[in-house]
């Protein structure tokens, strides 16, 4: 039973392709994070709820009779603007504290967030349906549900239109100036208040088309939304802040190492072992630091 | 702004001291009325549920205060509940059991829902000899850990699947099966692990894939990878609602032919409500159907309680509403039988209950586990969109044949 993927080699191009298209779209919730980390420095707990809030918006849509995949246009423009209110609100009175006022803020909002959506939504776990189908591959020995490929597809195009309107945009060179030094923009004449909540709008719209591809690849609850914070958070640990082909390699990357530790430590370890690699990749980046800094003295 | 603040206190305290004195006057049996206590799920991630619990409990006091109530020493009493909120948090509901007894003076409990939660109140119940009857808990080591005053009307978790795997044998001419599971890593989905695997021993069946899933699943894409490689004979899953819809929404996006699916918390997950068509053929461990034959005088046949529960409440009720209301039932027929309000008199009426509800036969094994009661497990079928769930075992129960083997997904339209 051990390492059945060895013996049957089909499994381990299932696991690529499954652990890929997942870790495509972990990606796109982990760069929303790194961008308002980068730019705010501002550790956003509530990640994964804005995740699931972005999700409801989609299925609710659903429910109204629209298809979910709607939900990547519609839920961003609704979450840009709660991102938006939410730095109005609360986000603008933490954003140059210490780290910790900023995490404890932030893990209030997904409290307060979790219980709105369990109030609204219900708290039972609920589907959208795409009815997209199946891909069959190989003689039908790989099946990838074309809701993944979809939702793969779609957080790429996202991704490479923020890449590009980063570059473009007024807004966006702001936005990566303001990351650069906060105070030299200022000087420099750019709203760094409107930058900000422009950059955390940004960010709750990603997590808004994340959510909207979740509904229909995975399932929604209003308590599950801290899994999806804790792992863009390992991605955003691994790849670095502001470096986007990082996070979607650390993306795809965690994404297949998942997938392997399943087949080969067995699932009881899949999260543990994602885990394991992120304390070995710490104790890794504190040792590269500390022989700097000798390199220094 | 001080004098406000001063009056705001002083408002703040006469409240407080009328609360404690309104509740403290609450006590085991006031006046006509029997106090039974309950910390119940109102908000937090067990809300739907434990709505489902409270108003399984509501309706059995209701129709028992209409039909006469309680009778001890030919006086008659009504129930009466008093519910706190535990949001879904066991510290909580500890707290609150702990609050009911000494505060609110509650000599009876019922339980709240959830094994985990259960688990949490039962310590303090049995520290205060307080006689528990839980319907929502369906824990193994609920019932391992000797206590004497928890009583619950539900089969063991253990029992949930084991019926599937002997139907699977059955079905294989009597020889062993080769079966594949995937449990969540948590209290409840680990026990019905732990039946599956008393079962496999027994029917000499083998276990070829015996996945944990973890808590947070949410994706099965690696264990479906495998079965479908080692085709076994039957794919067993448990990770409540969310494993459920994980496992349909999956299964049937990976094309996993496999000829038998068994699971729990189908109906909680209104699985063929959210799923349609692609649920077709999934078997569910059931606590109860309203087509079972059980009766009693107060709800009558188990259709009869989903009629009267649907215009009540407007839904069809759920087994953990169902069995709620036989917690009651239970309390009532022990209260009488004691015929005392002794906590230890009646702790013993429960120890020899032995009687039939609309939900089933109730007798209690010496770890307060429903001995008399065997779980039952329906088929998703379907007409079109139209999806409903049919018992199929055990056979004396049974209202359709068994849908065997699941039809490939290729012959599936």
């Amino acid at each position: 039973m051990d390492f059945l993927i060895f013996k049957a080699p089909m499994l381990m191009v299932q696991a690529s392709l499954d652990g890929i298209l997942l870790g495509i779209l972990f990606a796109l919730i982990a760069y929303g994070m790194a961008l308002q980390w980068g730019v705010m420095n501002i550790i956003n707990i509530a990640q994964g709820d804005l995740v699931i809030l972005g999700g409801y918006i989609a299925y609710t849509i659903y429910l109204w009779g629209i298809h979910p995949a709607w939900g990547v246009i519609i839920s961003p423009i609704i979450m840009f603007f709660v991102g938006w209110g939410l730095y109005k609100l609360v986000i603008n009175k933490v954003v140059d504290r210490d780290l910790f006022i900023s995490i404890l803020a932030t893990f209030g909002i997904a409290i307060v967030f979790q219980q709105l959506m369990n109030f609204i939504f219900g708290a039972d776990v609920v589907v959208a349906q795409s009815e997209y189908g199946t891909t069959m591959l190989f003689d039908n020995s790989v099946t990838l549900p074309n809701s993944k490929i979809f939702s793969a597809f779609i957080s790429v195009l996202y991704a490479i239109a923020l890449v590009i309107y980063m570059k473009k945009s007024k807004l966006g060179r702001a936005i990566r100036a303001t990351a650069q030094n906060a105070r030299a923009a200022k000087i420099l004449g750019v709203d760094t208040e409107k930058v900000y909540a422009a950059t955390f709008g940004i960010n709750a719209a990603l997590c808004g088309i994340a959510g909207a591809l979740i509904s229909i690849t995975l399932t929604l609850h209003p308590y599950v939304g801290l899994p999806y914070t804790v792992r863009s958070f390992m991605i955003v640990i691994v790849a670095g802040l502001g470096n986007l082909p990082a996070v979607a390699v650390s993306g795809m990357g965690l994404g297949l190492f998942e997938e392997f530790a399943d087949y080969i430590l067995g699932t009881e370890f899949r999260i543990g072992a994602v885990f394991l690699l992120l304390v070995l990749i710490l104790v890794y980046r504190r040792f590269k630091l500390s022989r700097k800094r000798e390199y220094l003295k | 702004m001080n004098k406000i603040a001063k009056l705001f206190v002083t408002f703040i305290s006469a409240i407080t001291l009328a609360l404690v004195s309104f509740t403290s006057s609450f006590a085991k049996v006031e006046g006509e009325y029997i106090v039974l206590g309950s910390a119940i799920s109102l908000t937090g991630k067990y809300s739907s549920n434990g709505v489902h619990t409270q108003n399984g409990y509501n309706m059995a006091v209701e129709r028992i205060n209409k039909m006469g109530g309680v009778e001890v020493q030919g006086k008659k009493y009504k129930f009466e509940i008093i519910y706190y909120d535990d949001e879904s948090n066991p510290k909580r509901a500890a707290q609150l059991a702990e609050r009911l007894i000494k505060q609110d003076g509650v000599h009876y409990m019922l339980g709240p829902y959830s094994s985990g939660l259960t688990k949490a109140i039962a310590p303090v119940t049995e520290k205060y000899k307080i006689p528990m009857v839980e319907a929502n808990g369906a824990s193994r080591s609920l019932f391992t850990k000797g206590y004497k005053y928890l009583f619950a009307v539900l089969s063991p978790a253990n029992q949930y699947l084991e019926v599937a795997i002997d139907l699977a044998v059955e079905k294989n001419g009597g020889k062993g099966v080769k079966i594949a599971q995937a449990f969540e890593q948590d209290a409840f989905s680990q026990d019905v692990r732990l039946g599956i695997l008393d079962a496999a021993k027994r029917t000499g069946s083998e276990i070829i894939i015996d996945d944990k899933l973890p808590k947070e699943l949410n994706d099965m894409a690696a264990t479906l990878a495998k079965v479908k490689a080692v085709k076994p004979d039957v794919l067993v899953v448990s990770g409540h609602t969310k494993g459920a819809l994980t496992a349909i929404r999956q299964i049937s996006e990976m094309k996993v032919d496999v000829p038998m699916l068994a699971m729990t918390h189908c109906d909680a997950a209104k699985l063929s409500k959210q799923h349609g068509k692609k649920s077709e053929f999934a078997l569910c461990a059931s606590q109860w159907h309203k087509n079972l034959s059980y009766k009693d005088k107060f709800f009558g046949s188990g259709k009869k309680y989903a009629k009267d529960f649907q215009k009540e409440f407007g839904y069809d009720p759920p087994y953990q509403s169902a069995e709620s209301s036989a917690a009651l039932l239970v309390f009532k027929d022990a209260f009488e039988r004691a015929n005392s309000f002794d906590r230890d008199a009646v702790r013993d009426a429960l120890v020899d209950t032995e009687m039939q509800t609309f939900y089933g036969n109730i007798k209690f094994g010496p770890g307060g586990q429903n001995v008399a009661k065997p779980m039952i497990l329906f088929q998703v079928r379907c007409k079109g969109d139209d999806c409903e769930n049919r018992v199929v075992a055990p056979t004396k129960w049974a209202s359709d044949k068994f849908y065997h083997p699941i039809p490939k997904w290729s012959e599936r339209s």
